[in-house]
């Protein structure tokens, strides 16, 4: 069991936990994820580490409410237990040192946070693009301006805050302006799909952070399978970061929608729940 | 017991008793078990049989090497509790085995009786019956005291488990680390409940406890804990790596990616594992195919099949590259696969998964094969014949071909490793690593659930040599 220290509400659907993990916070590094299920009846869902200290034995992740398991997460307090957390999992970000824009879009800011923070500590010069759909979805500003940034772009598609538009924009003028050497992103499929189109334009080199789903999470069932430069590959041992070039985004995006229908019946049946039970005679 | 002229004589001329099994129309619409086991009535019936032979080949034939003809002699003379005990002295996990072995190969392929022109004795039966007593009948092994040691077990499978029971009973302080949040390993997340009801799995990892072994979940090795915690911090002596190869391979085919393809691991570890034949009630979902097409010709293909089956398919088929009689699976699980209602399609290989409007997999384009030459396993090898391709209707389909190494394998501790990935291990499991034993699949590749004992029993004998000589 793993004791929910901290929950931090971000916006409406966003929650931040802390939870007690002393053995997972030693060797968590940024880039890596860990598989929570909240308890006997619930699934596997891998969160990507957003925070760690490996004095004080926590670590966090970041989750928005999408499905079941996260409306379910989300009503967890601090104090509550969740009843199995496995990590660290995957390979860590590679760091370089040399001139970089982090992309994050929606919840996948979450992952961009340590990542660009850990650029950031090993020397390298770090731009952030944050991109969101709305305000209210934009998470974890307050962190990355406390960053040393070069430079640090908000991107909305409402235009709610920060510059209106998708955040291949500002990658644009980025490229465009030789102030970087390689680029990082993560976020919704589409976002890092055209951030890998924009990158190839300019030859500069992408880092996609995958987040297909998985069930195990260690290299066993396959079902986090990607394509990259032609070959399958398993996010969850081989990844989650791939070449953002050579990713096969189509196949993507197109498995991460496999379960959309049996997600809705799972809400639904969350929801008839939580209203006191079954509403067949109703 | 018969008796003539006041000696034993085997009724080894009566038909073997049969597997009290569900009839096929009502167990491939549940999970539970397809063959409720033998009564005591049945298990006395079944052990006069035997000939009790001098020489007993069974015994050459068990990968543990169980006395076979004493257990058995024990439930002729129903002292059912001595009889248990002769099995456990050899294998710690009877009612696994007895269900899973493929007995056909080993005890049973190898008795007398089948050079008689009998039916060989249902050691398999037996040993399972025994087994599924030991609630009511089983003694706790006794231990001896603590010698000081500890040991870390990594993976909780067959092999696991084998070497912690053993290094449990030596005095060891023993940890069993495990990656899933449940013990088992494959026995699982990959063999249905219908053939290996996990409350079984759960009672053999239950009686390790009983032993004083420890079981740490949701700890994957190599990535929570690496050699220099386990032999530093952690303070282990040494380390058994049993992680299995559970790598699945792929077809390699176009569309092998669509949503609806699933290869065995995953779909059954969807329902083994996650109960996702209860959604909603479990929060794991699974897709609940009409038309079920699965591609190997192996236990795993045919636990895909019947669990497909399980979940509601109009047709399950089950497509091979070569002919029934080349395919790996255990005689009695393709016999059961077909009772149930899975077709079984020879010869064929898939080419290419085509999506349907949805983007889901909606049919599989195949083409004919006929056996030519023996290949270097010595089964004739599949050829492919031209223009001879054709399609099936599949909206789910399962690849169930073969698994790979573990790629944790070397990664809890540094081990040589060969070109395929599997750990380098003498014959009693020493890795290049004088700390660091290993075995099961993970040296082997994908092999028996004994097989992964027998080595799990080696390493432990090894272990307690070396830890306590030393």
């Amino acid at each position: 069991m793993f004791e929910i220290l901290e929950k931090t509400q971000y916006s409406d659907k966003v929650f931040k936990f802390r939870v007690s993990a002393p053995a997972m916070a030693k060797k968590a590094q940024a880039g890596q994820f860990l598989m929570v299920r909240i308890d006997e009846e619930g699934e596997r869902v891998p969160f990507t580490f957003a925070n760690w200290n490996r004095e004080e034995g926590w670590v966090e992740f970041i989750f928005m409410v999408i499905g079941a398991t996260t409306m379910e997460l989300s009503k967890l307090e601090a104090g509550d237990k969740i009843l199995d957390i496995t990590g660290p999992l995957g390979k860590p970000t590679e760091m370089k040192k040399q001139r970089w824009a982090v992309i994050g879009g929606g919840v996948g800011l979450a992952i961009a946070y340590p990542v660009a923070r850990a650029l950031c500590e090993s020397g390298s010069e770090v731009s952030v693009i944050m991109g969101a759909r709305t305000e209210d979805l934009l998470i974890l500003t307050k962190q990355f301006e406390e960053l040393p940034l070069k430079n640090l772009f908000i991107t909305t598609d409402d235009g709610s805050v920060g510059e209106k538009g998708v955040v291949t924009a500002p990658l644009e003028r980025l490229c465009e302006a030789k102030e970087i050497d390689e680029v990082f992103a993560v976020g919704p499929v589409p976002m890092m799909k055209f951030s890998a189109l924009t990158c190839d334009k300019y030859d500069v080199p992408i880092v996609a952070s995958l987040n297909p789903i998985m069930v195990d999470g260690t290299g066993m069932c396959g079902c986090c399978r990607v394509t990259v430069d032609g070959k399958t590959k398993f996010a969850c041992v081989d990844g989650p970061d791939f070449d953002g070039s050579k990713v096969d985004w189509d196949d993507l995006c197109a498995r991460q929608g496999s379960y959309r229908k049996e997600e809705a019946e799972a809400v639904a049946h969350l929801q008839s729940e939580n209203n006191g039970g079954c509403k067949c005679q109703s | 017991m018969p008796i003539v002229d006041g000696k034993y004589k085997a009724n080894n001329k009566e038909p073997r008793v049969p597997a009290n099994e569900v009839p096929a129309d009502i167990r491939s619409k549940n999970f539970e078990p397809v063959d409720t086991g033998y009564t005591t009535e049945n298990a006395v019936e079944e052990a006069n049989r035997c000939l009790d032979c001098k020489k007993p080949f069974c015994v050459q034939g068990c990968p543990v090497g169980i006395n076979i003809p004493e257990f058995i002699r024990h439930i002729r003379e129903e002292d059912m509790a001595a009889g248990l005990a002769t099995v456990r002295e050899s294998n710690m996990l009877p009612s696994v085995c007895g269900r899973v072995c493929p007995q056909e190969n080993q005890c049973e392929g190898s008795c007398i009786l089948n050079k008689t022109g009998d039916d060989p004795i249902a050691i398999g039966q037996l040993e399972r019956f025994l087994g599924d007593m030991t609630p009511s009948i089983g003694k706790a092994p006794v231990c001896k005291p603590k010698n000081g040691k500890k040991v870390a077990v990594i993976g909780s499978g067959p092999s696991g488990i084998a070497c912690a029971g053993e290094l449990a009973r030596e005095g060891f302080d023993v940890t069993v680390f495990e990656a899933f949040q449940t013990g088992g390993g494959v026995l699982t997340y990959g063999i249905p409940e219908f053939r290996l009801p996990k409350e079984i799995v759960k009672r053999e990892i239950d009686g390790l406890k009983d032993l004083g072994v420890t079981f740490e979940y949701d700890a994957v090795a190599g990535r929570l804990y690496d050699a220099d915690d386990f032999f530093g911090e952690l303070g282990f002596d040494a380390l058994y790596l049993a992680v299995g190869a559970g790598l699945p391979k792929f077809l390699n085919v176009p569309g092998e990616n669509l949503p609806g393809v699933f290869c065995a691991n995953e779909y059954l570890t969807r329902v083994n594992l996650m109960k996702a034949n209860l959604f909603p009630e479990y929060d794991t979902p699974t897709k609940h195919g009409k038309n079920v097409v699965v591609f190997g010709g192996g236990n795993v293909a045919m636990d895909a099949a019947r669990t497909a089956l399980r979940l509601g398919a109009d047709t399950v088929t089950l497509a091979y590259r070569r002919t029934e009689k080349e395919m790996p699976a255990r005689i009695a699980e393709l016999h059961h696969a077909k009772e149930e209602g899975v077709r079984i399609l020879e010869l064929v290989s898939p080419l290419e998964f085509l999506a349907g409007d949805d983007g889901f997999v909606q049919k599989v384009r195949l083409e004919k094969m006929e056996l030519g030459e023996p290949d270097e396993s010595g089964r004739r090898r599949p050829v492919r014949i031209p223009d001879s391709e054709f399609e099936l209707d599949c909206d789910v389909a399962i690849t169930a071909i073969g698994t790979n190494a573990n790629p944790f394998a070397s990664m809890a501790a540094p081990v040589n490793l060969n070109e395929w990935g599997y750990i380098e291990t003498d014959e009693d499991g020493r890795t290049s690593n004088p700390r660091v034993w290993a075995g099961g699949d993970i040296v082997t590749g994908a092999a028996t659930v004994i097989l992964a004992m027998g080595a799990g029993k080696k390493a432990a004998a090894s272990m307690t040599k070396a830890l306590l000589d030393a």
